[in-house]
């Protein structure tokens, strides 16, 4: 609920939330350090070449908290939105960092060794696996202060553990949802990939309304650990109402002759920062990066990447589309960055921007760090507008200007979609984009 | 195929050679007040540039180093012990006579022929701080040409150079800008008068041959309404054992219809720090053309720019930047449109042999809405040893839907059959890999005028030397 006070995240509140904790001394150590780093971190400045066109300056953590639980009824409410894709191995539902709903994964998975559930339950259940993989992935993309405080705060979230060679075929899924106004969620998602193992998943990012017009924030983490030759296919949908602030960081790492491909589609918020890290620590890993991102009205797009080759032989391939409408703004900031290890690296990197509006601002920073030389690496960012020519074409065979516009914008988006591997989950996504055009 | 860096061995007391100094004017080390004042003494300055001298003073001393995004090797600058003026003292010689036999003597070392000095007429030889030698073509000066020195510039022809001197590049704009409107002196002012097309380029050879001392040129060219023009600056300098640092700066101003292409060959001495602003802005269907060769130098920072301020307006950077062992050529573009219809294209090449590194830094700025704007850049980055180093870091941002810009980097390294290739013909690798480094720049040395790109080439088979083996 809106109240007149200024809200912040003070001792009190973390004190209050630590006590939720208290059968996880371990636990407990890392949030008070974090806690204590976060108090200590400067806000991040545009003077920071990671944070450079950002809109950073006009967000302040003051006036939002951590959230509180939601009623019984708005947990119904939301249980029935979670259904982007119905036939899942495992789904779990939050809201305002709440767990709303567990699905299991099947007895057979689970007879295999498969672990599916809340991050909290799982850190008294399989403290060994937390212990190992939770946070050990350094972020490198400037957002040290909000990560501390989502570390800090971390309530909800999903732990999935595939062990070696386990293979599971039909996707799961995580929601965060967002309910209250200046309130602050910090959904979490760990996925653990042993050899071999196969794993298909998606992540859902929305708020309860729509329509809200009041604050929220979200500061989230995920992260893949991919062992020796597993597949990993994530999908993470953003569709937060458009006041709210989004802070979204990936750090992955690919072991070795690892397949890990990421596809984000982003189309909420007021301010979206997404920050996606994959690191190659070993030969041979393929990693493919995609994105799409819908801006209207006032909406910032803040995308920042880094593929990291720091073993040889390996494949990292990027590819940002954002189409622009209205007054938005997109920022493409991407980096290869190639270690004096990467040999035989083939790295690609490409941002097209697709301008639909004459005040639109789309920035774009594609970079490059090489320090090995034998290998293959390229970038490529483009920013233009419909091509005149394909509209004339269509037009030509008798098709009405607007709908051969829309044709080719939806077009755009294609290259993208198509690339996700389930139908119902390709057909929802096409919807909720284009549900975003007819809306603005 | 990774292959191992063999010892770089190249004789390097080639041009390594200097001649005991004595100076008239010298103000010392450090830069203070006082040696502002002593500047604008022995020049006999207008107030006016004394006060944009000291202004340019303060703004020097309160900017920070921009190490937030450059390198840490700037920190290694000891400014105190930099020299910031010295001067022979004698007036700018008219005639080849009159330039003192040391000097002459410099000359002869930079293998400059007997002939070629003859036609060196219109260039100014800059010997040091102040242009020793300068003598304009007769016919320039029929032409309505005005080819001098700054300070000549600013006293006799205020009225042309005033209205444009720090307006390009205001002292302002960065660190170095703001040290070199401190304490400039040498560099060439040049005035284009209306629909003047000169044929041939002018020139000008700048020389440092004073340890740790600091050179600060200060071009300023001009070219009135649809006047045409070429400018070449080619620089060599002897070696020394402490750094030696080198900051200037050029704005050039292309009025409407105007054309300016400004050539630079740049072979300093590895311990010479190269930091370097350069600007352009082009009026309506005016056109800006920077065609750079950075080659030498322990760190050169340098990013030729264009604001496109007319409708139609051109701009161009062609760039090459080979960096060796102990060396970064941090080097780039920046392309600020600023008018409807405005094109702007960026090819920059760069090549890292050794330790050495290469950046490319680049800025492509569409503001507010503007129509019709086009950018192309490219940027392609050869390896040629596992620890060389390339980095790109572009930025691009556009407005509008009415522009369109494209921007395509590679990185890449020779490839094992085109040696091999090469090597069944009967070169041996070194030949093989510096025709191959060739041909990766050989569409852009296209550009430059006959001998500068036979000089080019010359350097190029040089600094391979050894590289491979």
């Amino acid at each position: 609920m809106p109240t007149l006070d200024k809200l912040t995240f003070n001792q009190e509140s973390f004190d209050a939330h630590l006590a939720d904790w208290n059968a996880l001394p371990w636990l407990q150590a890392i949030k008070r350090e974090n806690w204590e780093a976060f108090q200590s971190l400067p806000m991040p400045t545009r003077k920071d070449e990671r944070w450079r066109f950002s809109g950073i300056k006009d967000f302040s953590l003051d006036g939002f908290r951590p959230a509180t639980a939601p009623s019984d009824s708005r947990k119904a409410e939301l249980l029935a939105k979670s259904e982007l894709v119905k036939d899942s191995a495992g789904r779990l539902v939050f809201a305002d960092n709440t767990l709303v709903q567990h699905d299991e994964v099947s007895a057979e998975l689970k007879a295999k060794g498969v672990i599916w559930m809340p991050l909290q339950q799982a850190c008294l259940e399989h403290p060994e696996l937390i212990q190992k993989y939770f946070l050990a992935e350094e972020s490198r993309l400037g957002s040290d202060k909000l990560l501390a405080l989502h570390n800090a705060f971390l309530q909800g979230g999903s732990l999935l553990y595939v062990p070696k060679g386990v293979v599971i075929e039909k996707p799961l899924l995580s929601y965060y949802w967002s309910c209250d106004c200046e309130e602050a969620i910090f959904p979490h998602t760990l996925l653990i990939a042993e050899d071999n193992a196969k794993v298909d998943f998606v992540d859902y990012y929305g708020s309860m309304k729509d329509d809200c017009d009041c604050p929220a924030l979200s500061i989230g983490v995920g992260t893949i650990h991919a062992g020796q030759g597993a597949q990993i296919f994530r999908k993470i949908v953003q569709n937060y109402a458009p006041a709210t602030y989004s802070f979204q960081s990936e750090a992955n790492v690919a072991g070795r002759d690892a397949n890990v491909k990421t596809i984000a589609v982003n189309l909420g918020s007021k301010y979206a920062r997404f920050e996606n890290q994959v690191r190659i620590a070993e030969a041979g890993a393929e990693v493919k990066m995609y994105s799409l991102t819908v801006a209207t009205g006032e909406q910032e797009f803040d995308q920042r990447t880094l593929q990291v080759h720091a073993a040889p032989n390996a494949v990292s391939d990027l590819l940002y589309k954002n189409a622009l409408l209205d007054d938005s703004h997109t920022i493409f900031s991407g980096m290869i960055l190639v270690e004096p290890e990467g040999q035989q690296t083939d790295a690609y990197q490409t941002n097209r921007n697709l301008l639909l509006s004459p005040t639109a601002e789309a920035s774009s920073l594609p970079g490059l760090e090489i320090e090995a030389n034998d290998v293959k690496c390229s970038h490529g960012a483009t920013t233009g507008q419909i091509d005149e020519e394909q509209l004339f074409y269509l037009m030509a065979r008798g098709m009405p200007k607007k709908i051969a516009h829309q044709l080719l914008v939806f077009g755009f988006f294609e290259e993208i979609i198509e690339k996700v591997d389930n139908d119902e989950l390709k057909d929802n996504l096409r919807t909720l984009v284009q549900g975003k055009f007819t809306n603005s | 195929m990774s292959t191992p860096t063999p010892d770089i061995d190249i004789d390097r007391s080639k041009g390594d050679f200097h001649f005991a100094e004595d100076y008239a004017f010298d103000a010392g080390t450090g830069l203070r007040e006082d040696t502002i004042d002593y500047i604008s003494d022995a020049k006999g300055e207008d107030e006016w540039v004394r006060e944009f001298r000291k202004k340019a003073l303060k703004i020097f001393q309160d900017k920070p180093m921009p190490t937030s995004w450059a390198t840490k090797d700037l920190e290694n600058i000891v400014f105190d012990d930099v020299r910031y003026y010295l001067a022979k003292g004698q007036k700018a010689s008219r005639t080849w006579e009159e330039v003192p036999d040391d000097v002459k003597e410099t000359f002869e070392r930079l293998g400059i022929p007997e002939s070629e000095r003859k036609f060196l007429a219109g260039v100014e030889a800059q010997f040091d701080s102040e242009a020793v030698y300068s003598r304009m073509k007769e016919d320039l000066e029929k032409l309505g040409v005005i080819f001098v020195g700054p300070h000549e510039g600013l006293h006799e022809y205020p009225e042309i150079f005033k209205k444009y001197f720090g307006k390009v590049i205001p002292s302002g704009d960065n660190k170095f800008s703001a040290l070199n409107s401190a304490c400039f002196s040498g560099g060439s002012f040049i005035y284009i008068p209306k629909g003047v097309k000169v044929a041939q380029p002018l020139q000008a050879y700048f020389r440092i041959n004073a340890e740790n001392f600091g050179q600060f040129e200060r071009t300023l060219i001009i070219a009135d309404e649809g006047s045409e023009m070429t400018y070449m600056e080619g620089c060599t300098a002897p070696k020394f054992d402490t750094a030696t640092l080198h900051s200037a700066v050029v704005e050039l101003v292309a009025l409407p219809g105007a054309k300016i292409q400004y050539i630079t060959v740049q072979n300093w001495s590895n311990n010479v720090f190269n930091l370097v602003t350069k600007r352009g802005m082009a009026m309506e269907e005016a056109e800006i053309r920077w065609i750079d060769c950075n080659i030498g130098s322990r760190l050169t920072m340098k990013y030729p720019g264009v604001i496109l301020k007319g409708r139609k307006a051109r701009g161009e950077v062609l760039s090459i930047a080979l960096a060796n062992d102990g060396q970064h050529q941090d080097t780039g573009a920046k392309m600020v449109h600023a008018a409807d219809e405005t094109t702007s294209n960026i090819i920059s090449k760069s090549i890292s042999v050794g330790k050495g590194r290469s950046t490319y830094r680049g800025l492509v700025q569409i503001p507010k809405h503007l129509k019709g704007c086009k950018n192309n850049t490219e940027c392609d980055a050869l390896l040629i040893n596992t620890n060389s180093r390339t980095d790109t870091y572009p930025a691009i941002n556009v407005r509008g839907d009415h522009n369109s810009v494209q921007h395509e980097a590679s990185v890449s390294k020779v490839s094992a059959e085109q040696i091999f290739y090469m090597q069944q013909r009967g070169m041996n690798e070194g030949e093989a890999m510096s025709l191959a480094v060739n041909g990766f720049v050989n569409d852009l040395v296209r550009e430059f005028p006959m001998e500068y790109s036979v000089e080019l080439k010359r350097l190029i088979d040089l600094e391979m030397e050894g590289s491979v083996g």
